[in-house]
Parts: structure tokens; C-alpha cells; sequence
């Protein structure tokens, strides 16, 4: 993929287009984020609804299964007459990639939370909605949060795709690149796709500590 | 919160469920706290009723335990008490109401709530588990950590803990703080399923005899589950032997059930051992104390043969006043001495009124001898107890 005859990185094309790969960073992330919180409002009530009725599990992890095997690229072109190539397809696309992740995830998590929590929870005359936001979902942060890091982290690497309909962040670059077969654009795009990915592991990972202080309390006991 | 005053349910004698005349707790009304009317359950996924046809009074004040092997229904008739079951029919009544007339919610606020695993909420500090339900109740954050700190005192918790998670806290402590949670909002009904059971006896003993202590003072009305005998005629006021489909096969205080038993399955459930375990729960001070040979330290020698010929014995207790000096025997008195003149022996086997059957029967076995002495607090002497008296009442 790399260019022959032209240098890896050129670092003056860099100094010179600052304003440009700040605006991209901030696509990148506005496109991830919206992504993440709305696949996190469609999937919490499905998962509760999930977790509560057996039944309805299958189906809807089969649906969620289903639209995570359509190729991204593939999806965006069916969505272009509907959509148009505006924001709407690219989000509409990622979105349905979260939500096989996180559906999952908040429904282990539910599934994880001790009978006899909730049970001493009702007889102490919680209602339903308390026990599930002040017992359930609580305890089971760790695996929706965990569930959380990894649809954001596939999302930053998904939002690239979005390059072939203008709306890709930092995949605009790695796009141009490729075009251009200019290889300081590629790498630029491609590294800092990365490192915006750890950054947001990393960042992640510490709200979900912040959250959730008595795991680390009661596994400093057992240890 | 449900009403509990003004209470006029049925009254009666507590006396003629008391098997025992000697107990003469007398003919005091008591109020029934909680009421079981033909209550029954079934659940779809098995044949019979887990409960059939169950009717059950239990006392204002008064710590009932359920006890029955596993699957007799006793943890279902408890559940049924604050409606986490659902009774197929029958009636259930709390403080004269009928629980199915209230709202579940509310009921359950007023009705405290322990079981086995305790169940604390592991993501909440031992603060805000003791506190849950004064929370929902509303209570400002002054008059919660007020009761926290009461219950913490209470319950001999460590302050430093309150900061603590459950994940932090050993099996006994956790217990504790479980106790605590339910009577946060001091509520006279309490049910607690196997509240003890998941830590190791000794523990288990200790937490037994402190929640034992906090109901001497309390005096909550409690339903007790169990499937542990011991743990039943240690805590009882009433034991309720349950068998398959809670069919109570006897229900009445733990000295009775061990005395006369009501049913083959009562003496198998109840086990071996049943005569020294009913001896545990009798006091020194509830049998006849004999008066035994007595003779003042000032007595002459008539005197003290006196004694022992009208008591058939071969020697007598040697008392100052009231207060027990020791014995002495026909022989030490041989020349023609005063009881002044001669140095009493000391009893090996001494007891108090407050001591139980079993550990009179104990100390006069390890002493070798046949009887022990029973003196009060300050040395004076009450009498004394006989091996044959505590053959007798084992043998009623």
C-alpha cells in the first residue's frame, strides 16, 4: 500500500495541516460517541427486556446478529438511496454494530446480579424499577461498561469505513492516502485511529473503576 | 406503614398452650401478631401443595421458629408472611390486617427481613445497607445516622466498618449487618430464614446467643427458619415441627416438644439425645430444691446427728447464717465434737438457681459424687439437687 519513492511521513505536511486533523479527531470522536449512546439507548431496554423474558433473548440477539454480519461498506451503500450520504448513514450503520456487543453484555451482566441480593432487595420492599436501578444495573456495570469499551473501540475502527461516503474522521485521511498515494496521510490516519482507541480504553476503564469502588475493595480482601 | 396499634385480634390464655404448670406464666392476654388461616400454596411446577391447609398463631413478642426437614415448606410459609409468595388461598393476618388487602411494597417496608446468605447489597457501604429502608422511607440524613450509630452499638459492630463493603467483611460480621438492616426501622414483626446457617458453629453460637440477648430486650415478634433442631430449642419461645407440605405435626415451647413429643415424626426429627437436651433447657431453680441435712456452725454434735439420721445420711451441710461453709461427716465428729471443732470440707459439685439441669447433671457426674449444692450469687444456701431428681425428670 505504501508508495515507493515518496517518504514514510513528511512532518511539514503535518505542521501545516493542524486545524484539519483536529477537525477530523473531532469527527472521529463526535461519530463514535453518538454511535456508542445510541446503540446504548436502543440496547439497555432491549437487554432488560431480554433478561426479564427469556424468550424474547434469542430473537433479539438473532436480529443484533444478523445486522453485525452485513458488511460495513455493503450497508452503506443500501442505506445511500434512503439516506443519503450524510451523517444519518454512516450512524445508522454504526449504531447497528453496537448493538450485538452491548445487547450481550447488559444482559450477562443483569443475569450475573445474586438471587439473593435481589431477593433480600424485595423483601426489604424495593419495587421493581428501584431493584433494577439501584441493584441491578449497579452490580452490573462491570460487564455493560465492559461491553461499552469494546463497541467504542470497534467503532473508532468501523468510523474509518466511513471515509467512502465523506463522513470517516481520521479514515478521510487513510482515504486520501490511498488516492493520493501519499503515505503521510495513510499513517496519520491509521496511528492516530489507534492511539485514539487506547485513549479511549483507557479512558473508559477508569470511569468504570470510578463506578464500581467495591470491586477492587472486596477483591483487595480476598487477595 | 401499616397500622400496628389497636390491635384487637383473638386473645387468649397462653397458659393452656404451656405444658408445664410450673412455669405459671400465669394468665396474661396475649395478643397474636400474626395469624395463618387455611393457608395454602401450590406451584404449578410440582404435584401437591407446598402448603396445605396451614393455620398457625403466632404471639406479640414471640420468636416462632419453623423447623422441618428440606422441601417441607417452611421457607414458602415464611415468604407468604410478606407476600414474596403469593398464598393460593387462605388468609394471612400481620397486626390484626390482612397482608393480601395491602400493598406489597409497604407491607414489606414494615416487616423486617433476613435470610441465609444475608444478601447485602455488595455495591452499597454497610452504612447505606443498614440504612436501605429508612432511605426509602424518606428519613432525613440526621435521624439515619443516628439509628445507624443506635444499631451499630447494638449489634457490638465496629464503626470503622460502616465505610466498609460487604465484599470486606467476614461471614460473622456480614450476619450482623444483616440483623442490623432489618431492624433499622425498628418493625415489631421480623422473619428470618436461616439467618445463621452460613457461617461455622462456634460463630454460629456466638451470633446465636447475641441475637438472643438483643430479643430479650426487644421482644419483636419473629418467624424463624430453620432445619437445624438445636438451633430451634436453643431460640424458641415456640417451635413449629413442619412436615411435607407444612402439615405442623407439633407445635409448642422446646421443653414440651422434648418432653412429649406429639408424633413418631417429632422423636425422630428431634433425634436421640432428647432427655439431655430438654435438661439444657430446664434451670435448678425450676425443680424442687431439696432442703438437705442442714447444721449451723454453732451446732453441738446431737444436733448435727440429728440431721443426718432424718435425711438417711452420712453427712450434713455446715452453714454460717445463711452462707455455706462446707460438710462434714459422722466420723470427723468421733469423740464427742462440736461442729465448731471440726473444719468443714468444701463441696465439689456447687450450682446455681440460674444453672440449667444439664449442668448440674455435668458437675455432680464429674465430681463423683450424687449430689450438688445450690447456693445463690453470695455463697447462701438454697438446698440441694439430687442425681435422682435429674433421673426423674429425665425419665418423665
Amino acid at each position: 500500500m505504501i508508495a515507493a519513492g515518496e517518504p514514510l511521513i513528511r512532518w511539514n505536511w503535518i505542521s501545516g495541516h493542524g486545524s484539519d486533523i483536529l477537525a477530523r479527531l473531532g469527527e472521529h470522536i463526535e461519530l463514535t460517541v453518538i454511535a456508542v449512546a445510541v446503540g446504548l439507548l436502543i440496547s439497555f431496554p432491549l437487554g432488560v427486556w431480554a433478561h426479564r423474558n427469556r424468550r424474547v433473548y434469542a430473537p433479539v440477539t438473532w436480529f443484533a446478529g444478523f445486522v453485525y454480519t452485513i458488511p460495513s461498506l455493503a450497508l452503506f451503500v443500501l442505506l445511500i438511496p434512503i439516506t443519503g450520504l450524510t451523517i444519518t448513514t454512516v450512524e445508522i450503520g454504526l449504531v447497528s454494530y453496537t448493538l450485538l456487543i452491548l445487547i450481550r453484555n447488559i444482559v450477562a451482566g443483569l443475569d450475573e446480579v445474586p438471587d439473593d441480593v435481589k431477593d433480600s432487595a424485595r423483601g426489604m420492599g424495593l419495587t421493581d424499577r428501584q431493584i433494577l436501578w439501584r441493584v441491578e444495573v449497579p452490580l452490573a456495570l462491570p460487564v455493560i461498561i465492559a461491553g461499552i469499551r469494546v463497541a467504542t473501540v470497534s467503532t473508532i475502527g468501523l468510523v474509518t469505513v466511513g471515509a467512502f461516503i465523506g463522513k470517516g474522521g481520521l479514515g478521510q485521511f487513510i482515504l486520501e492516502g490511498l488516492q493520493t498515494f501519499f503515505n503521510t496521510e495513510i499513517i496519520l490516519g491509521a496511528v492516530l485511529s489507534v492511539v485514539l482507541a487506547f485513549f479511549a480504553e483507557a479512558i473508559l476503564l477508569g470511569f468504570q473503576r470510578l463506578l464500581t469502588p467495591w470491586v477492587r475493595a472486596s477483591v483487595g480482601r480476598s487477595a | 406503614m401499616p397500622e400496628w396499634s389497636g390491635f384487637t385480634g383473638a386473645d387468649y390464655d397462653v397458659g393452656a398452650h404451656d405444658g408445664l404448670g410450673r412455669a405459671a406464666r400465669g394468665a396474661e392476654a396475649v395478643t397474636v401478631m400474626i395469624s395463618l388461616r387455611d393457608v395454602s400454596k401450590h406451584f404449578s411446577s410440582s404435584a401437591g401443595n407446598a402448603v396445605n391447609n396451614l393455620s398457625l398463631d403466632i404471639n406479640e413478642g414471640e420468636l416462632a421458629v419453623l423447623v422441618g426437614p428440606s422441601g417441607c415448606g417452611k421457607t414458602t410459609t415464611m415468604r407468604m408472611i410478606n407476600r414474596l409468595i403469593e398464598p393460593t388461598s387462605g388468609a394471612i393476618f400481620v397486626g390484626g390486617s390482612d397482608v393480601m388487602k395491602q400493598d406489597p411494597v409497604m407491607l414489606r417496608r414494615g416487616i423486617g427481613y433476613v435470610i441465609q446468605s444475608v444478601g447485602l447489597l455488595p455495591h452499597r457501604t454497610i452504612e447505606q445497607n443498614i440504612a436501605t429502608v429508612p432511605s426509602l422511607l424518606g428519613w432525613d440524613d440526621d435521624r439515619i445516622r443516628a439509628r445507624v450509630t443506635e444499631l451499630t452499638a447494638l449489634l457490638d459492630l465496629d464503626d470503622e466498618l460502616l465505610r466498609r463493603y460487604p465484599g470486606e467483611l467476614s461471614g460473622g460480621q456480614r450476619q450482623r449487618v444483616g440483623v442490623a438492616r432489618a431492624l433499622a426501622v425498628d418493625p415489631p414483626v421480623m422473619l428470618m430464614d436461616e439467618p445463621f446457617a452460613a457461617v461455622d458453629p462456634i460463630i454460629r453460637a456466638r451470633l446465636q446467643d447475641q441475637f438472643l440477648e438483643i430479643q430479650r430486650r426487644l421482644k419483636k415478634t419473629i418467624v424463624f427458619v430453620t432445619h437445624d433442631i438445636d438451633e430451634a430449642i436453643k431460640l424458641a419461645n415456640r417451635i413449629a415441627i413442619l412436615n411435607f407440605g407444612a402439615k405442623v405435626e407439633q407445635y409448642a415451647p422446646p421443653e414440651e416438644i422434648l418432653r412429649a413429643p406429639a408424633s413418631d415424626f417429632v422423636s425422630r426429627f428431634v433425634g436421640a439425645e432428647r432427655g439431655l437436651k430438654r435438661l439444657a433447657l430446664i434451670s435448678v431453680a425450676d425443680v424442687e430444691i431439696e432442703p438437705g441435712p442442714v447444721v449451723q456452725r454453732t451446732g453441738t454434735q446431737d444436733e448435727a446427728r440429728r440431721a443426718m439420721r432424718e435425711a438417711g445420711s452420712e453427712w450434713v451441710v455446715v452453714l454460717d447464717r445463711d452462707k455455706l461453709l462446707g460438710w462434714i461427716d459422722w466420723w470427723m465428729m468421733e469423740g464427742g465434737r462440736n461442729v465448731a471443732a471440726v473444719e468443714p470440707r468444701e463441696f465439689a459439685a456447687i450450682v446455681t438457681p440460674g444453672s440449667s439441669l444439664r449442668t448440674a447433671l455435668d458437675i455432680i457426674v464429674q465430681s463423683r459424687t450424687h449430689i450438688a449444692v445450690v447456693v445463690d450469687g453470695e455463697n447462701r444456701y438454697q438446698g440441694i439437687v439430687t442425681l435422682d431428681r435429674l433421673t426423674a425428670e429425665l425419665r418423665p
